[in-house]
Parts: structure tokens; sequence; C-alpha cells
């Protein structure tokens, strides 16, 4: 095209790319070495990682089987039982390398569903807005009303003490407050151009949801999934307590606590142990959460514009 | 070469303000904003200080207060008001230095003024502050004089609104009457028009200039708009990426500039009068850390030769007042100020058939929620033809627009057809054919484009949606549109940020491009890019016009912009047409009041040029 518009010529000029271009390479991976600056990240990260490890290859270790009899009940640490034993005489280290696969699993299972629903109802009600918003943000409100572990409770009674009822029930319990912060994010980018050009080129509502939106909502999401996992696992693990998760005899770190209460007096460490492990893994995912957090809202006040 | 024979002669003169060497950078990275920046005021003098984005200007205006934003920092120079050292000063004389020496007028009044304070509170807060007056009569008396100075009135009713109760330009007012509370002497203002409305800002201008003549006051006008200080300063300098590249009176600086870039930043300008052909400049001001060694304007300048790139050439000039930084300014002197031909688009010998009409929206009435904000809107796009909608803020026009794309939300009475076909209200309940025809390029770039995809998903959206090809031919096609617009395929893998914002809009025109439609409208596409860009942007949407025969709704606020690009105008306020018809006609001989306030109003350069021939 010989004309007299100027043609920009990219070896002559510098291209803002070749600067932004270090910093730009996706926002979710520029949240991620954010994160990792925070110190907070990294000791979470550390203590999850340590957990985690337990969780998966204890049983790889664990010198027994969990629901093996290896001495007498409630008795206190030895050589051939480093934690001692718990009520009926099973080794407690093994059951504590054997228990905590389920905790974590079953509160991933249980945010990943939360997540999900609440992100899908709180793209719609963003979006649609109007008559869509106001009823599903109702509805939301109702299940908000109730605590997670009174929700599950309710139809454990009803149902049964299933897993996935459980796992569903507790994933249902954190749709709200997904759902809330992903209306919220949704609401802000909708507004913006690229969505209403979408909208007169005619791309269907699907699209503009997920390939629209949901990419440019990812960073807050990230946040909202690290502190609902949190609240996953303490749920999960009192439910366990309360008898509702896996069934005797097989090994759960919610079920030891509960199994040995009786005992605590006499052999603290089969209830100690459990509790610390729930306890240090809460506090781990919340740190990682917070510091993703901090990193998002540095980010945010940092792009400032250039001048 | 930072010493200029400009500070020391000028020492002597009724110099109030003397900026030397001045060198602000980013910390703690160190990249240069701002260098070598040295000029002084006068007493009672106008200096404009024009640069487009990026290029540092209202950084090195707040330096004037020792004031720096977040990570930008002053490391180096000299900064003298009537004697007084102010990077040199302690944090309790700089209470004392502004506002009572110096004071600042921002861009937006409406974010710097308190929402939770009543104006006269405000107001008298900063008197108190400076201790002003030995009495509270008699600040009293000083804010009524304020008020009236303004032009806003003072009565107790009046000061006891909240900011969010004045209108934009009332705020601004506000503003600038918080700036001379204490008479100071220098006032800088940064961009205090910008936000404003040009019935709005040609009476701001106005009392700004009026203030600082009765009073003696020194002001450094800070602005990306050289029509706007055209009329207003008495000197000019100009910055580029974040140096000065020149500094003159104003008549020489219009009358034939010495930079190059100056130059071309002129031709740049719309002109209302469309005596001057409108010249973009090609590529883009380079942001701080990405400036190349020498002068900053050799990449875009077509006077460059190899020294430019390396070494950055010294202040020079025959007399301190007029001084410019360019190797070859001598030659640029000599080069005949380039004011061409008058360029127009013609529009004799077009034929306004019913075949032609492309879209008409007949006696249209639209409605904001339940309030009608549209009144009787009639207009008629036809084929090879470009109609611009002008029009104040809140007059309607984005909204008209927005109802003929099928993006207005709320009720339209009246009919909306294509090809004599009428149209749904709603982009969702048109037919494919008439997405496809109709296609928006909105007002900014920055939020047109979705970050998260790269340009080659951008503009497969529309080929997707409305053409079956298959990979080869879709690529083809992006290669195409993108050749359209003066842009290198090589782009097609980068994501939005990593463009300017003069390539984003190309890429947003490419993409209306990329649906081969019947009609464009472009909803004040120019409005967030430099002038040099915008001009540039102008050139391409035109000449595509003259190729491709979209018929084109070109919205904007600018009526100099209209020359250059369209035949025919509708001329909108407050929901109605007021006038419309050729473009020549309707601004050579404005039959409606309205319009002829607007075309008063709109800063212009043909004054200038008239006074320096």
């Amino acid at each position: 095209m010989s004309s007299q518009i100027p043609v920009t010529e990219p070896d002559l000029l510098l291209q803002p790319g070749v600067a932004a271009g270090t910093k730009q390479r996706g926002e979710l991976h520029q949240l991620m070495i954010e994160a990792w600056r925070v110190g907070r990240t990294k000791v979470g990260i550390a203590i999850c990682a340590f957990i985690v490890a337990v969780a998966v290859f204890g049983p790889l270790v664990a010198p027994y089987s969990p629901t093996e009899f290896v001495g007498k009940p409630l008795a206190a640490p030895a050589p051939e039982y480093l934690l001692g034993t718990d009520y009926i005489g099973r080794d407690v280290l093994s059951r504590v390398l054997y228990g905590g696969i389920t905790v974590i699993g079953l509160a991933l299972a249980a945010t990943v569903i939360g997540l999900l629903l609440g992100v899908g109802l709180g793209l719609i009600a963003g979006y649609s807005r109007r008559v869509w918003d106001e009823t599903i943000m109702r509805l939301l409100d109702v299940v908000l009303a109730f605590p997670a572990i009174v929700l599950a409770l309710l139809f454990v009674s009803i149902l049964g003490a299933h897993l996935w009822l459980i796992v569903l029930m507790v994933g249902i319990s954190h749709a709200p407050r997904i759902a809330r912060v992903t209306r919220a994010s949704a609401l802000e980018i909708s507004q913006r151009d690229f969505v209403h050009a979408a909208e007169a080129l005619g791309v269907p509502r699907r699209n503009i949801l997920f390939r629209e939106i949901l990419p440019n909502i990812t960073s807050p999401l990230l946040v909202e999934f690290g502190l609902r996992l949190t609240y996953s696992i303490a749920i999960i693990a009192g439910l366990s307590f309360l008898g509702f998760g896996l069934q005797p005899p097989a090994a759960d770190w919610g079920l030891m606590i509960n199994e040995n209460r009786i005992g605590v007096m006499v052999q603290p460490y089969a209830v100690l142990v459990p509790v610390l492990l729930i306890g240090i893994l809460t506090i781990g995912t919340n740190m990682v959460a917070d510091g993703v957090g901090r990193a998002l809202i540095g980010i945010e006040r940092g792009t400032g514009g250039d001048q | 070469m930072s010493a200029t024979p400009s500070t020391a002669q000028a020492q002597t003169d009724d110099v109030v303000l003397t900026v030397e060497d001045l060198r602000i950078v980013l910390d703690p990275s160190g990249i240069d904003i701002d260098d070598d920046v040295t000029f002084a005021i006068h007493k009672g003098e106008v200096l404009g200080l024009v640069g487009e984005s990026a290029s540092g200007k209202t950084t090195a205006a707040t330096a004037l207060l020792a004031h720096q934003r977040r990570g930008a920092k002053i490391a180096g120079g000299k900064i003298d008001i009537a004697g007084t050292d102010v990077l040199a000063a302690s944090p309790s004389e700089l209470r004392r230095i502004r506002g009572g020496l110096i004071s600042y007028v921002p861009q937006d009044a409406s974010a710097s003024l308190n929402p939770a304070l009543r104006i006269g509170t405000q107001l008298m807060e900063i008197l108190e502050a400076h201790g002003y007056g030995d009495s509270s009569a008699e600040r009293q008396q000083r804010l009524a004089q304020m008020m009236a100075e303004v032009l806003l009135p003072s009565d107790r009713s009046f000061l006891r609104r909240y900011p969010h109760q004045l209108s934009g330009g009332q705020q601004q007012r506000v503003a600038i009457a918080m700036a001379f509370a204490c008479r100071p002497k220098v006032i800088v203002l940064d961009e205090p028009t910008t936000a404003l409305d040009v019935t709005t800002q040609a009476h701001v201008l106005e009392t700004i200039r009026d203030l600082t003549r009765s009073y003696g006051v020194s002001a450094l006008y800070v602005t990306h708009d050289l029509a706007v200080v055209a009329n207003l300063a008495d000197r000019i300098a100009v910055m580029y990426a974040g140096r000065l590249v020149e500094i003159g009176p104003r008549n020489a600086l219009f009358a034939g500039a010495w930079h190059p870039y100056t130059r071309k930043l002129l031709a740049a300008i719309p002109d209302l009068s469309g005596e001057r052909a409108l010249h973009g400049i090609p590529g883009w001001a380079p942001r701080p850390g990405q400036r190349v060694e020498g002068c900053a304007f050799t990449p875009r300048c077509d006077m460059r030769i190899d020294k430019c790139a390396t070494d950055y050439p010294p202040y020079a000039g025959p007399t301190v007042e007029h001084q410019v930084r360019c190797w070859r300014w001598e030659e640029v002197r000599a080069q005949p100020a380039e004011i061409e031909g008058p360029l127009r688009v013609h529009s004799d010998g077009l034929s306004a058939s019913a075949e032609s009409m492309v879209v008409s929206a007949h006696n249209i009435d639209a409605y904001y929620q339940t309030k009608k904000i549209l009144q009787d809107v009639t207009v008629d796009l036809h084929d090879h033809r470009c109609l611009a909608l002008v029009g104040e803020s809140g007059s309607g026009k984005t909204t008209l627009a927005r109802c003929i794309a099928g993006l207005h939300p709320f009720k339209i009475d009246g009919p909306i057809e294509l090809r004599g076909k009428p149209l749904a209200r709603d982009a969702r309940g048109r037919s494919r054919a008439e997405r496809q025809a109709i296609q928006y390029i909105f007002q900014s770039p920055y939020s047109s484009l979705n970050p998260r995809k790269t340009i080659r998903q951008i503009l497969q959206q529309p080929l997707d949606l409305f053409f079956d090809l298959s990979r080869d031919e879709a690529e083809e096609r992006m290669e195409r549109v993108l050749d359209h617009v003066a842009l290198d395929s090589s782009l097609l893998g980068r994501y939005p940020e990593q463009l300017s914002g003069g390539e984003r809009q190309r890429i947003a025109i490419a993409r209306g491009l990329a649906a081969e439609p019947s009609v464009l409208i472009c909803d004040e596409v120019t409005s967030w890019l430099d002038v040099s860009v915008q001009a540039a942007i102008i050139e391409l949407l035109a000449k595509l016009q003259a190729e491709t025969g979209v018929s084109m709704l070109f919205v904007t606020h600018n009526l100099a912009l209209i020359r250059s690009i369209s035949q025919e105008v509708v001329v909108m306020n407050d929901g109605r047409i007021v006038e419309f018809g050729l473009v020549d006609a309707v601004l050579d001989d404005p039959q409606a009041d309205y319009t002829r306030k607007l075309l008063a109003d709109t800063p212009s350069l043909e004054g200038v040029y008239a006074t320096t021939g």
C-alpha cells in the first residue's frame, strides 16, 4: 500500500511492547510472581507442601496398616509406636499418615464444586443484571443464611451420611460467597466496551461470559478459591469429627479426634497430632490466599497509568 | 549543554520563576521522565507548556511545587520563585510556598475538591491556612471577592453547596478561585479545561486570562492542545519525551517553528477554517525508558541525520527568547512554514437518492430509563458518504449512534431502517447480515479490546461470526485488514497492552473493517489519542472511506475535525438536532445560534495565523 498514510516502521520505532512485554505476558503469571514476593506466601506454600506431602506419601512410609492392632489401647509413645496407640490399640502414627488424604481430597473437591457453581451463577448475575441478577442473588442469600455446617447436617440427616453428599453440600454452601465476588468483578468488566463490541457483533452469550469476561476476573477468583479451601478443610474435618465423614474403622484426621477424645488425658497424641495438622494446614492455605490477595491489591495500586 | 543564555540573562529581567536543568527520574529504576528542563517565566506572563502524553509535562509542572507523584523523584536542578529556592525548602516552608507563592489548578476539579465539605468551607480553609487577612471579616470579604473574580455568585446559599451540586465548569472555577486565593506569584494550570465542554472551556480560559492580566500573576499552562493555548499564552514551550525541544514567543512559533516536531505538531492540529490540511506524525512518542540516546524525536523525524540518534543537541537560537534543540534548526527555519492548500472532502456531485440510503432513523425518541434523552431526531446515512454528528457532552450524539448500532439498552420510539428494512432495537434481535452491516468503533481503544485476547483472536471474532473461512483464508484476511490500517501483521500475536493507543485504535478499526460493513460508526474515536496520532487516524479513516465507499457516521465533539473527514454534518444539542447540512455550508454560514456559539468557542489557530500573517 503506497499512500500518504504513515506506515509505522517496526525496526525503526521502539515498540511499546518491547519494554512492556517483560511485564505483560498474562496477568495471572504476573500475580504469581508478585505473590511469591510476599513473605507469607512462601511460608504458606511451605506449610501446605509439608502437610500435603504427609497426606500423599504417608501411606508409603507408614510402619503399620491403619487398622492393625499393635498394642494396648491408649498406650504411651514407645519405640514400636512413636506416637502411642489409639483408643483400641492401633498405631497413631500410621493412622495419621493414612488419614490426611481424605480431608484434603474432600475439601478440594468441595471447593471446586463451590467454585464452579459460584462462578457460573455469579457470571450470569453480573452480566445479565435485572431479573436474573435479582433472582440468583436472592436465592443465594437464602443459602447464605444457613451456616455451612448446619446446611450440610440438614441434608445429611435426611439423605444419610454419604461422602458425595457432604462434598456437594459444602460446595453449595460456598457458592453464594464465590458468586458475590464473581458478580462484582463481572459487573465491572461487562461495562467495558469490548463486551459491548462483542454484543454488537452478536457473539453468543455463553462466549461473552466465558471468553470475554471470565479471563479478566481470574485474579480475584484465585484469592477467593484459596480462602474457600481453608473453610472447606475446617468444615470437612468438623463434619467427620461429628461422625458424618468416613466411617470407622477408616483413618481420618477428623474422625481420629472424635474417637480418641475420651482418652485425651491419658494419651493426648492421638488427638493433638491430627488437630495440629488440620490447624497448620488451614493456616497454610489461608496464608497463601492472603499473600495472593495482597499481591493483587499491590498490582492494582501500582499500575495507575504512566504519567 | 545545560547552561543556557536564557536563564543567565533572564535574572536581570522581571523574571518571577526560573527552572534550571530540572531532572526527574522514576524511583527506584532511575529512568528519567524529565531531563534538562530549563525555562523562565516573567511577571504576568503566561507560558504554555505543550506536549503529548508521556512527554513529562505534568511531572515537570508539579515539580514547580516541589511535589512528585509516587514513584517519581526530583533528581536534580534548581527551581527559583521570586528568590525562594523551592527544592531546598523545608516542609514548613513548603506549606507556605504552596498556595502562597505558587498554586496549582488540577485537570479534574471534581476529583480535587473534597466531596464532603461545602465549597465555602474549602475556600475559607485556604485563607486560614495561609493566615490571609487579620480578621474573619476580612477573610469573608476576600472570599466574596474571589468568587466575583471567577464570576461565581458569593451568596451564602451558593457557598453552602457541596462540590457535586456544581457543574463541571463551576467546579473548575472554584478550583481556580482557590489557586488565586492568596494572590500567588505563579499559578500552574494542569490541563484545567480538558474535562470541560468547549463552551465552558472558552469561559474558563477567559477567566484565567483576565485574572493573570489584572493581577500580574504569572502562569504555566500545561496542555496537550496547542489550539487551547494559541490565544492565551505569551510564550510556548514544547516538550517531547521529557525534554524541552523548543521555547519561543507564541507568534514566532506559529509563524515558523524551528524544531521539526513543533512544525509537525502544528500540522496535526485540526483547523476549523479548513485552510490547512491535516497531517499526522507517523509512530508515537516514546515512553520513559524507551528513548533513544540522542534526540528522542529521531525515529519520527524526516530530517534526521546520523548525529541525531547519538547526540542530544544543545539549546540554540539567536535570542534568549526563542530557543530550540535541534541540530538542523537553521535548515528547518529556512523552510517555508507549511500552510498547505485547503483540504476539504468533496461534497459536490453527491447524489442523495433513496437507493444510496443505507441507514435511516426517522423521528427517533430514545429514553434513559424513563427520561427522554433524544427528541424527534432524524438522520440518513448514504453510501460513499460520511456524516459527522457533532455536539457537546450530553447532547445525545453517542446515544443516537448506539441506537443505530443496537447497543441502547432502553426504550426507543421510531423506526431505524437498514436499506429500507426495520431493525430490531437490540443487536441480538437483528439478523447476522444486519449485525455485519453496521460496525461500531468505540471511543476508548483502552477499553474496547479484550486485554486477555491476542490481536489475532480479536480480529478472528468477526471473521468467525460472519464468514465461513478456512484457517489460511482467515489469516490472509486478517493480514489484509491490518494492511488497510497501516499495521504490520507481526502484531497478530501480541496482546493489546503491548500496543500504543494509536495502534490499538487501528486494531479496533481493523476489527470493524474485517466484517466488511456497509456502515462504520466512529464514536469519538480520537478523543483518547494525542493530536499527532489523532491526525493520522483521521487521515486513515478518510482514506478508507474514499477507497471502500463505506458509509460512515463520525461522532465527535470537535467541530474542527469534521472538515477533514465528512461531507455532511448534523449538530445536536440537548437531545435534538439544531442544524444539519453540507459541512462547508454549515461551518461557513451557520444558521442556528447554537452552532454559531459552538464555532466561536472552538479553540482555533486562525486568530494566531491572522496576526502573524
